[in-house]
């Protein structure tokens, strides 16, 4: 059986997390399949990534190495994709569904003339080889199961958090070959001439395993450092309903909803945010929610594992304190 | 500067979603449509540009994904908030295409269009593919910039300059005109029709290109020629009962990070 074609992003010489766990699920898929992983790093300075990608799963690996790659380029990063593809016919090309890999993966189906199924939650191999993806639509009211027509070539983009990775295992005599840098000077590209770090939270809201947010029941921009607070003891990234994002207490990366960005932590807090079918769309994937609000009516309590009717500013504080004991004493 | 606007007709969000019977698509009967929400970003921005400008023409692009849709509406809600013209792409010929049968109808009514930029949303919230802006740029063999919440036109060089959301910070990137963008929330805000926008709208010339107008071979587009197909649509996987925890403030508190620790096992 053809191999799969794991692309892992990096940014600064270091993997994305997502990157690993798409590794970890061609593993899970090839195992049945009986096919190759073969992982691919683009970018400068990542030779020492290669090793990475096989501790994670992978059987070969293909580094595109070139100094003028210190940036993401859409069209460079395609005709490299693109031109490993044709040469080892896969049966899926897979990538995390992050803004590199939902912006790389759109163009790479389009110039290989096939399927693309973006953010998945679910694959599955079937016995002809052919993949069925599942992915959330219709802001997460639905989940659609689509399969590549013929060939059985899908490019496939996974959430973050969603699948595992392999225990890390080492890693000798895995095959590490040069992929060639693929650069077409003629065609028109767009092209990266600045990354700015936008300030606040540390921890990425799409990557992070908790994420408590803060929603119009903090009645003012001031009361987010409850939840800053909360999310500091806790470890967590700090998000906003939309609410809380129109009203200006904060910027739209913050946002979480239809709008904003989707999310798949282990745990959601949401402190005073009701719970529209807006929000419900960029959270109810979490695996556990949690949900303190004062009003038992608010949508949001049909979704929460474990809710806490009262007063945020009272429970909120109390929760920080709480968490800040249990990891004293662990 | 000739801008064209892709933008696609959604269910409300608000929609309570029925599936069809052979449980592959929802039923698109009795529920009410409106502009994709990312969408109307495109299309504001366009106009703004046009008015800084002091000249151009705002086209709007549209493509009927479903014969029980009436795509016209949102054209018509573009005209009245300012565009100039609009084209509908309607036939039984493009229905049931994916993503690429999309791009690949909508890149061929592009080709009979003038333009500088093309602007779309990055996302439509029926689909949520993310792709259909980007494979269009890539059929025409243009540059894309992606999930743009700033926008710089430079006439003069001919560029633009364009400030797109990654994690925890922005790229900003070049890209020589003609150029595609797909437009975030952040960008502007975008406007209301008014009501001799609305008088206006009414007069503004609307075409409808079929296949034949666009000269695409049947079996190259629509379900025919797409390259995916839905298996099925299901909703999402029931949330186990959740449980509200009772007691004063303090006592609750306890018993949530005693299940978080102890029973979820997340901190």
């Amino acid at each position: 059986m053809n191999p799969i074609l794991v692309f892992c992003e990096q940014r600064d010489s270091r993997l994305k997390k997502v990157g690993l766990e798409a590794l970890g699920e061609a593993r899970r898929l090839a195992g049945g399949a009986g096919c190759e992983v073969v992982g691919i790093v683009i970018g400068a300075s990542i030779a020492s990534l290669a090793e990475e990608l096989a501790r994670h799963g992978a059987s070969r690996v293909l580094v595109g190495e070139d100094p003028g790659l210190t940036r993401y380029s859409s069209e460079t990063y395609t005709a490299m994709l693109g031109d490993a593809a044709t040469r080892l016919q896969p049966v899926a090309i897979l990538m995390g569904a992050t803004a590199m890999g939902k912006d790389l993966a759109p163009k790479l189906a389009a110039r290989l003339k096939t399927s693309l199924a973006q953010d998945c939650v679910a694959l599955q191999m079937e016995s002809d080889g052919s993949l069925l993806g599942t992915r959330p639509v219709y802001g997460g009211k639905l989940r659609a199961v689509v399969k590549a027509v013929t060939p059985a070539l899908q490019v496939v983009t996974l959430r973050p958090n969603v699948f595992s990775p392999i225990e890390p295992k080492p890693a000798s005599g895995i095959p590490i070959e040069r992929l060639a840098l693929q650069a077409n000077p003629d065609r028109p590209r767009a092209t990266v001439r600045d990354v700015q770090q936008t300030a606040g939270s540390k921890i990425e809201l799409t990557e992070a395993g908790i994420i408590v947010s803060g929603g119009r029941g903090l009645k003012g921009p001031e009361n987010f450092k409850l939840v800053e607070e909360l999310a500091a003891a806790v470890g967590a990234a700090v998000g906003a309903s939309r609410a809380a994002v129109d009203a200006g207490w904060k910027p739209h990366s913050y946002q979480v909803g239809l709008t904003g960005k989707t999310v798949s932590p282990q745990l959601y807090i949401a402190c005073g945010i009701s719970g529209a079918i807006q929000h419900q769309a960029g959270m109810s994937s979490a695996r556990t929610i949690v949900a303190i609000n004062n009003n038992p009516n608010a949508p949001i309590f049909k979704l929460a594992t474990y809710g806490l009717v009262g007063d945020l500013f009272e429970v909120v504080p109390l929760l920080t304190e709480e968490v800040k004991k249990l990891k004293a004493g662990s | 500067m000739k801008i064209v606007v892709c933008v696609k007709q959604v269910p409300a969000t608000e929609s309570k979603l029925q599936l069809t019977t052979d449980g592959t698509d929802v039923n698109r009967s009795g529920l009410s449509f409106v502009i994709n929400p990312y969408d109307e970003f495109a299309v504001e921005e366009a106009l703004q540009i046009k008015e800084r400008l002091g000249t151009g023409e705002v086209t709007v692009l549209s493509l009927r994904p479903h014969a029980d849709q009436k795509p016209e509406e949102a054209l018509r809600t573009c005209l009245a908030m300012g565009a100039d013209k609009a084209v509908l792409l309607s036939d039984q010929a493009f229905d049931g295409a994916d993503t690429f049968t999309t791009a690949l109808v909508l890149a061929s009514a592009l080709r009979r269009l003038s333009f500088d930029l093309l602007l779309c949303g990055k996302q439509a919230v029926d689909d949520d593919g993310s792709a259909v802006g980007i494979q269009v740029a890539e059929l025409l063999g243009l540059p894309h910039v992606a999930v743009v919440n700033k926008l710089e036109i430079n006439q003069g060089a001919r560029t633009v300059l364009a400030h797109r959301q990654i994690e925890g910070g922005i790229e900003v990137v070049e890209a020589p005109l003609p150029a595609l963008i797909t437009c975030q929330k952040g960008l502007n805000e975008p406007r209301y029709p008014s009501l001799p926008g609305i008088m206006k709208a009414k007069q503004k010339p609307l075409e409808v290109w079929t296949r034949d107008t666009l000269g695409l071979p049947a079996e190259t587009i629509g379900v025919a020629g797409a390259k995916q197909r839905v298996v099925r649509l299901e909703p999402p996987p029931p949330r186990p009962a959740g449980r509200i925890i009772g007691g004063d403030a303090a006592t609750a508190v306890k018993e949530l990070v005693r299940l978080l620790h102890e029973e979820a096992k997340v901190i």
